[in-house]
């Protein structure tokens, strides 16, 4: 039958939530790293028992943690990552250059071949990669050569928070900056260009061929299909059919274009997931329902998923690192709330029951399925 | 000399510590060589009480020694006899905040 992990992060540690395939009952375990920030952990696709994790706090900086045992027992890892020559500046919120200065990690991504290969994505926006299980970083400098001087921080800082490894094409990575937009590299990490065309913020960028500047939420790609890619702006859902070069918006229906996850059902490459949110100022769902968004059609037709979600006063936000999906026939689909829910559906979307309630605000939520 | 250092609580779990740990600091007992000490002896400390790279203390960790703020001193301030004769102990401090 198999069983499943969920790694999930919150603002006070981490927990690890198990289950047999059915999904049906939990165990919780944790917290992990009690009082400590955990922006995310994620497994590795070679070797599920090992699992890296990004533990961070405002007073004692950055640490990353490594599982051997599947997050039974934690080692830490290499912390130090250093901008690569000299750093230079980017854009600051009164329009001056600043100093690039690493803050936090924001998500790993473990390599799909080597489980000691990882890339690391930081604030201020940058990608490290570790190829001796996090020992040692190195930054991939070559991303701040795409205009990364004229990137400027948004309300949650200049973070890299999205990586996304072709399964196909081992030279070929995404990646995503708030609010500089999407990246794509296509000789494994050493240039990038920017693949934002079709992406409208006219409130934020008065000019429409800007080439960076968007603040890209979150995208996904469906593993069989890796020229497909599907983002969550800040306003807009979109779709690329060739690896970003071009973007069309799908968001159609929704009560709301604005959120911050989108994911892909396991099985099915054009069913999508997404959370609509009220926004610019608010950040909360609409009318006080919780209600993911499935579109079976990649896009611009989209159903409202209620059964088992609160449809009355429920005013939490769902960020862009706490959707999953597991690859269970019956592909199970992950979402945790800064309220401290994690819900789980085992049905593709079409119920909903609670894993978890009270859970310190969640961060990120990552489902393994195991043998 | 056998220094006392006593860590706040994050640093002692990541350091895998009780509520005090004991160095062996050779030369004069200074803020730069005990936390080198430290360092050395616990390396998951490293980055966690100063930067990596500037070796300046992070913003929200304070020092203090004998009830005196060492926060601000040089690094190669002397710490007071008492911490180097190993009566008192060494305090590496989270900054208070609010909320």
């Amino acid at each position: 039958m198999g069983s499943v992990r969920v790694l999930v992060g919150t603002r006070k540690g981490a927990f690890i939530l198990t289950s047999d395939g059915a999904r049906r009952d939990w165990q919780i375990d944790g917290p992990h790293f009690p009082g400590w920030e955990m922006y995310h952990l994620r497994g590795s696709p070679v070797d599920p028992n090992r699992i890296y994790a990004s533990q961070t706090s405002d007073w004692f900086g950055q640490q990353i943690q490594r599982s051997d045992d599947g997050g039974r027992s934690w080692e830490p890892v290499g912390n130090e990552f250093v901008y690569a020559g000299v750093p230079g500046t980017h854009q600051w919120y009164d329009g001056t250059q600043h100093p690039w200065e690493f803050k936090r990690v924001w998500h790993l991504e473990p390599s799909l071949t080597d489980p000691d290969t990882v890339y690391a994505g930081a604030e201020d926006a940058s990608l490290f990669r570790t190829t001796d299980a996090g020992k040692s970083w190195q930054e991939l400098s070559g991303l701040r050569g795409a205009k990364g001087n004229l990137w400027q921080p948004g309300a949650g800082g200049m973070c890299l928070h999205t990586i996304v490894l072709d399964p196909m094409n081992t030279e070929r990575i995404f990646i995503a900056i708030s609010a500089a937009g999407a990246f794509r590299t296509d000789d494994g990490g050493k240039t990038w260009q920017p693949i934002n065309r079709g992406l409208k913020s006219p409130y934020e960028l008065p000019d429409p061929d800007a080439e960076v500047g968007h603040c890209v939420h979150r995208i996904a790609m469906h593993p069989s299909r890796p020229g497909v890619l599907f983002m969550q702006k800040h306003w807009d859902v979109m779709r690329s059919d060739n690896a970003g070069d071009d973007w069309d918006e799908v968001s159609g229906n929704l009560p709301s274009d604005f959120g911050f996850p989108i994911d892909v059902h396991a099985h099915e490459p054009e069913t999508i997931y997404v959370v609509p949110i009220k926004s610019d100022s608010e950040h909360f769902p609409p009318d006080g329902k919780l209600r993911v968004y499935r579109s079976r059609s990649g896009g611009n037709e989209w159903e409202g998923l209620t059964n088992g979600l609160p449809q009355s006063d429920c005013y939490v936000n769902v960020l862009r690192d706490a959707m999953a999906v597991d690859s269970f026939d019956d592909c199970g689909v992950y979402f945790g709330t800064t309220g401290g829910q994690v819900y789980a559906s085992a049905d593709g979307g079409d119920t909903w029951k609670p894993i978890v309630r009270d859970l310190p605000a969640v961060l990120s939520v990552e489902a393994q399925t195991l043998p | 000399m056998t220094i006392r250092v006593v860590l706040p609580h994050h640093l002692r779990t990541l350091a895998k510590v009780g509520d005090e740990v004991q160095l062996q600091v050779e030369g004069e007992i200074t803020l730069r060589s005990v936390i080198d000490a430290l360092e050395a002896r616990y390396p998951a400390l490293r980055g966690t009480i100063r930067d990596h790279g500037t070796q300046k203390r992070r913003a929200f960790v304070r020092f203090f020694a004998c009830e005196q703020d060492l926060s601000h001193e040089p690094p190669d301030t002397p710490l007071p006899v008492a911490v180097a004769t190993g009566a008192e102990p060494f305090f590496v401090v989270g900054a208070m905040a609010g909320g």
